[in-house]
């Protein structure tokens, strides 16, 4: 145990050392493509401007990359005036470039200048159908309120989105559901949605035949793509927000729209793209630190092992005793018992984000939210090992007069090893599965091809996530098997198979 | 015989309930140096409860456990028990250790020197006349007399002043419960222990016992040496209770 606990320690240390060593700046991006392509632009250009640069790629949706960056976590994001201003300000009722600036300084940041393009939100429909329908504007719509809509979870919450769009024209549709914006397309192919959600800039519309549906009302903002930073990065790194600044009007929605594509239709990588368009429209070499599929495949299996190993390690150290009060002390143990279920209910996405507010983004979250997720199998197991030792057995060892330690650690705990490993060993496969999750908050893994590939639409990218944590999950559980024949008693097995 | 000795183990007054059923209500019970006291019962009739409570098991509703003229409490229950010697039916061997470890437990425990110990183990094992290799061997792969040997070892290794004994013979097959009564007895003999014990077999306790208490309903109905109880039954139902059990084949169940 004591080990254990040191091992955890020294894990903890190491990855708060390379939090601390982390020089430079740090580039946050949103889960699509178009974001991703735009922090890959400016790592280029803080890269040329002498910066150590950490592109923190896809952490998540808008607010997950906003409180990174009002945090200090990150430095810096692509962002649109519009998501600002209806969303993440949505209270403050800001409207206009001023307001919008001002606001902004008020929490030390800066509104960068406009990139040079728009990329507003829209709705489509395959064009086949809507011509078939008569269908061109939203209004149209209301006209058909058997259409199935398909929106990304964000446009369905979104203030400035679906909640109001459907006021402003009175949509009568009730098929309304929320999915992940690649998988929308698919839907939308196979027949089983009529309606998604667009962005002007996307890709897809070209390439899946969607006809962009006219915004008759103007309910949509505008959406200038700007970048936004925190204002200490302009004292500690003047030249790279020198740098950042010549992006000003350099991207037209055209130019976007095709890098898009080039990203998702033509399966060339974010850096490629952006370093392409670096070196012809600003003359600036970017060397993309260009990945291959081996070490990347190693750098996932490091994180992934590391979020699994520290935060079961964790869960073992702090589930073994609280599995003995609760086996020993019965009205405590319901409480625990109860807490620790509790715990596992939490959808285990819910959980991680959750914990963003209190540990921030990348590992420590997803770490603390896998232990929690840990725990209920290791402690239920310890608790049912311990009561489930016959009451001769129990009565025997305080007969001798052993005192109540040495009877848990020389009779209990070994007579329920194989119960305690055997919850371990369930934790241990749950949370190789569920770590994959941890890529959606930055913590790197198995996740991190699993989000890209859907993203693209890749699915020899997805497997290269999938693949290896099933790989992973099945020599965990290997590996467990070969434990208990060293952990569990010889006498406990040979009753097994006997 | 030995109403003059010296009381190892006295139980004073003792009563106990599991929930509304009384289990034993005001026994008293007073086990003299080296003699062998039968609780004889059927079941249900509290002699168990009786021995788990003299072991501080149990806590008695009312009533005090003496042992040598100490009281059982909480603060010395655990030092007393190191005192006594419990044999239960099936042994109560832990399964994860093997026959010696089993044994030497407790001796492990106090840091006893290794060298005593192993002499220790070797003593019992020619004493309760288990093979040297069954030492080594788990509890299931020892037969079912092994197994109470073992437990037999497991109880005397401290060399403790009072041995007690729940139906120690009753899981085990007619042949090696007659081989195993005789061992046993002879066991008791050689080293002059107080033995208490827990049966539902008045022949198993006319064989061992100096002294018969005979339990009903949580109360002692009758006790005295074997040969009253037999001869001058109390009232019918130790009659009954007797003859019962001698009767054909003897010994299944009463």
């Amino acid at each position: 145990m004591r080990t254990t606990a040191a091992l955890l320690t020294a894990a903890l240390l190491a990855i708060a050392a390379r939090a601390a060593a982390e020089p430079g700046v740090v580039i946050g991006s949103k889960a699509f493509t178009e974001s991703i392509v735009l922090g890959e632009i400016a790592a280029g250009l803080a890269r040329d401007a002498g910066a150590e640069v950490v592109h923190e790629r896809q952490l998540g949706g808008t607010r997950v990359v906003w409180d990174a960056l009002v945090r200090g976590e990150i430095d810096l994001y692509p962002d649109y005036t519009g998501t600002l201003e209806r969303e993440v300000l949505a209270s403050e009722n800001v409207r206009g470039r001023e307001a919008l600036e001002a606001a902004l300084a008020r929490r030390g940041l800066r509104l960068g200048p406009s990139l040079g393009f728009e990329n507003t939100y829209a709705l489509g429909m395959k064009e086949e159908r809507a011509a078939a329908l008569g269908i061109r504007r939203i209004s149209d719509l209301r006209a058909h309120p058997s259409l199935r809509f398909g929106f990304t979870s964000e446009f369905l919450d979104r203030a400035d989105c679906w909640p109001s769009l459907r006021g402003r024209y009175a949509l009568p549709q009730r098929d309304v559901r929320g999915l992940e914006h690649d998988l929308a397309y698919r839907g939308l192919e196979s027949g089983t949605l009529d309606v998604v959600d667009l962005y002007s800039t996307d890709a897809d519309i070209r390439y899946h035949g969607l006809r962009v549906l006219e915004d008759d009302r103007r309910h949509f903002p505008e959406y200038d793509a700007v970048l936004v930073w925190r204002l200490d990065l302009e004292e500690r790194a003047p030249a790279v927000v020198a740098s950042l600044r010549r992006l000003a009007g350099a991207i037209d929605a055209p130019t976007m729209s095709a890098m898009n594509a080039r990203v998702k239709l033509d399966g060339m990588s974010e850096s490629q793209v952006a370093a392409a368009f670096l070196a012809q429209k600003l003359a600036v070499a970017a060397a993309a630190p260009e990945e291959g599929v081996v070490a990347r495949l190693v750098r996932n299996t490091r994180d992934h092992l590391a979020l699994v190993s520290v935060s079961l390690g964790a869960a073992i150290v702090l589930a073994l005793p609280l599995g003995i009060l609760a086996a020993k002390r019965p009205r405590l143990g319901a409480a625990i018992l109860g807490a620790t279920g509790v715990l596992q209910t939490v959808p285990s996405l819910a959980l991680l984000v959750l914990m963003i507010p209190l540990l921030g983004i990348g590992a420590p979250p997803a770490i603390a939210a896998l232990l929690l997720y840990s725990l209920l199998p290791i402690v239920r197991n310890v608790h049912a090992g311990l009561k489930g030792i016959p009451e001769p057995l129990r009565e025997s060892a305080e007969a001798l007069g052993l005192p109540p330690r040495a009877r848990l650690l020389r009779v209990e705990l070994p007579l329920a090893s194989p119960s305690i490993l055997a919850g371990i060993k369930t934790s241990a496969v749950i949370n190789v599965g569920t770590a994959t999750l941890g890529a959606l908050i930055g913590a790197g893994g198995y996740g991190q091809p699993i989000l890209t590939g859907i993203r693209l639409d890749d699915m020899g990218l997805l497997l290269q996530g999938a693949l290896p944590a099933a790989a992973l999950a099945l020599a965990v559980q290997g590996g467990f098997d070969l434990l208990e024949r060293v952990v569990v008693p010889r006498g406990l097995r040979l009753g097994r198979e006997e | 015989m030995a109403e003059a000795g010296k009381a190892v183990l006295e139980l004073v007054g003792i009563s106990k309930r599991f929930g509304a059923l009384p289990a034993l209500s005001g026994v008293d019970l007073r086990c003299v140096a080296g003699e062998t006291t039968a609780l004889l019962g059927a079941s249900g009739s509290g002699k168990s409860t009786l021995l788990r409570i003299a072991l501080g098991l149990l806590p008695p509703d009312t009533g005090a456990v003496w042992l040598d003229g100490e009281r059982l409490e909480p603060r010395n229950v655990t030092m007393l028990r190191r005192r006594m010697g419990y044999v239960i039916q099936d042994g109560g061997l832990f399964p994860h250790l093997d026959a010696r470890e089993n044994v030497t437990l407790m001796a492990r425990h106090l840091g006893l020197p290794r060298a005593q110990t192993a002499a220790r183990v070797r003593e019992l094992a020619a004493l309760v006349r288990l093979p040297e290799a069954a030492l080594a061997r788990h509890p299931v792969q020892l037969s079912g007399g092994q197994r109470q040997r073992v437990a037999l070892m497991r109880a005397l290794v401290l060399d403790p002043a009072l041995l007690l004994l729940d139906e120690p013979l009753g899981a085990l097959d007619p042949l090696v419960r007659a081989e195993l009564q005789e061992d046993l007895r002879d066991v008791f003999r050689r080293l002059g222990k107080t033995v208490v014990l827990v049966t539902h077999d008045v022949a198993e306790a006319a064989y061992f016992a100096d002294r018969i208490v005979l339990l009903r309903d949580g109360a002692v109905l009758q006790e005295g040496a074997p040969q009253d109880l037999i001869e001058h039954p109390l009232d019918s139902y130790v009659a009954r209770f007797i003859r019962a059990q001698r009767a054909p084949i003897g010994g299944i169940g009463a």
